[in-house]
């Protein structure tokens, strides 16, 4: 019925004569990022393994530390109600719950920022807002590891 | 078993045309022709139809009888070349290999090009991407020995099992095609490409598996893989599409520690 000649009514309603003819096509709507003979160029070393494998040990580690801490936290004796300085200060007196904590901090964020990075990779298509993401993302974790490390390292109980 | 027989009841003509197989289908297709419209628009096609065949059919009946400039691949028609991976439904089938009455033909029928890879019209697509993650994972068999061979190469039934599974591609794309990952990235190897070199790489005549994991261990390689089993669901030759990246990842993995 409707061919490529006559103002196709198939293809949507155009109004008039369309703006586009053989000659002149529409571009392409292109797929992100495609593959090419060129792109991407191949990597070497084993550091995507490596993140690979460290997102499900250390899933497996934070199961424990995590569901332990929520525990500790917000449902044993008196739940949320309980947390105060006192509390915090009374726990962080042990080295067992300051290795706890500790780890869970480094893994999670390490975790965590894995777990962006690899959706960074997933949805940013142009370069530069990679660089960007992945800047904010980085600086934001050292900040976060650095601080809590220094806390747990330099609590003190008597601060005023 | 007994022998088979005519049986005669079913066969009887029908009095008249009385209950008439065919049923009205709608097919709500995704239309692009940048020689037209920049955008790609849906359109609704009718047709008189029995839902014992193919949308292929359906596809050929609007192509010859409704709209000519409809484009649309296909080849063998059967399965085999693997030309028709199209979005039927939201899900990536061949054309050929899908009843009508296995895609709910009550409501309309929803048939636009398959995901990810550049539409050239309406559902043609550029398969070069695709192509070149193929030929990225030298999907040819290598061996140190570079003389002409003399003899056949041999090997044990249960060694030729090992890859069994993955020799049954036929190179559609259904399942690069249905993989998110690939979706926002192209630059993403693809299940296919990884089914490929698995067929090589767990070939005992083959001896170049070393070189293809070391491919497959890129940025761009089987780490992307996120377990989504879309390929698994989209591919028309029932290969066990995730199971073979994982076997992939594992021999990786084991292969370095
Ligand atoms: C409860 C224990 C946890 C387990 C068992 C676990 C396990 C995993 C695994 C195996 C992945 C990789 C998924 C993939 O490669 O497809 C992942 C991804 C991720 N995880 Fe966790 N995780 C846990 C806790 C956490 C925590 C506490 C955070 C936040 C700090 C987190 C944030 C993420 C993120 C952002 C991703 C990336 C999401 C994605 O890949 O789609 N996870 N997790
Ligand atoms: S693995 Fe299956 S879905 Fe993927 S290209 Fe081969 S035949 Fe098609
Ligand atoms: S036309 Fe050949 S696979 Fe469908």
């Amino acid at each position: 019925m409707s061919t490529t000649e006559s103002p196709a009514t198939g293809i949507g309603p155009v109004e008039g004569a369309s703006q586009y003819t053989v000659d002149n096509p529409a571009p392409l709507i292109e797929a992100p990022r495609a593959r090419t003979k060129k792109t991407p160029k191949s990597t070497r070393g084993n550091f995507e393994m490596v993140a690979w494998l460290f997102m499900r040990l250390s899933g497996v580690v934070l199961v424990v530390l995590v569901l332990g801490h929520l525990l500790i936290q917000l449902v044993l004796d008196g739940g949320v109600s309980k947390i105060g300085f006192a509390f915090v200060a009374g726990r962080w007196a042990s080295p067992f719950w300051q290795v706890w904590d500790l780890l869970m901090l480094w893994l999670a964020m390490l975790h965590g920022a894995n777990g962006l990075r690899t959706i960074i990779n997933d949805y940013a298509e142009r370069p530069n807002t990679r660089l960007w993401l992945k800047g904010l993302l980085y600086t934001a974790t050292v900040f976060t590891i650095l601080l809590g490390t220094l806390v747990i390292f330099t609590f003190d109980p008597n601060i005023r | 078993m007994a022998t088979p027989v005519m049986e005669k009841s079913d066969q009887a003509p029908e009095p008249g045309f009385a209950d008439s197989p065919y049923i009205t289908v709608t097919f709500r297709v995704r239309r692009f022709n940048p020689e037209v419209a920049a955008e790609a628009t849906w359109e609704d096609f009718q047709l008189e139809i029995d839902p014992k065949e193919r949308v292929l059919d359906a596809l050929h009946k609007i192509k010859w009888e409704l709209d000519g400039s409809l484009t649309f691949r296909r080849s063998c028609a059967h399965g085999i070349c693997g030309s028709d991976a199209m979005r039927i439904n939201g899900k990536n089938r061949l054309a050929c290999k899908t009843l009508i009455k296995d895609v709910s033909p009550e409501k309309p029928i929803t048939v636009e090009a398959i995901k990810g890879l550049t539409v050239l019209k309406d559902l043609v697509v550029d398969m070069e991407p695709f192509f070149q993650a193929y030929r990225d994972v030298m999907p040819f068999l290598i061996t140190k020995d570079t003389n002409e061979p003399t003899r056949e190469r041999l090997q044990t039934a249960e060694d030729r099992e090992r890859f069994d599974d993955t020799t049954k591609c036929i190179l559609c794309a259904a399942c690069t095609s249905s993989c998110p990952v690939f979706w926002n990235d192209g630059q993403y190897f693809g299940p296919a490409a990884i089914v490929n070199a698995h067929r090589f790489i767990f070939d005992s005549r083959d001896e170049a598996g070393e070189q293809r994991l070391e491919i497959l261990n890129d940025r761009d390689g089987v780490w992307r893989c996120r377990t989504t089993f879309n390929c698994t669901d989209a591919c028309p030759r029932g290969i066990e599409v995730t199971k073979a990246i994982a076997e992939v990842k594992r021999a990786l993995i084991t292969r370095r520690f």
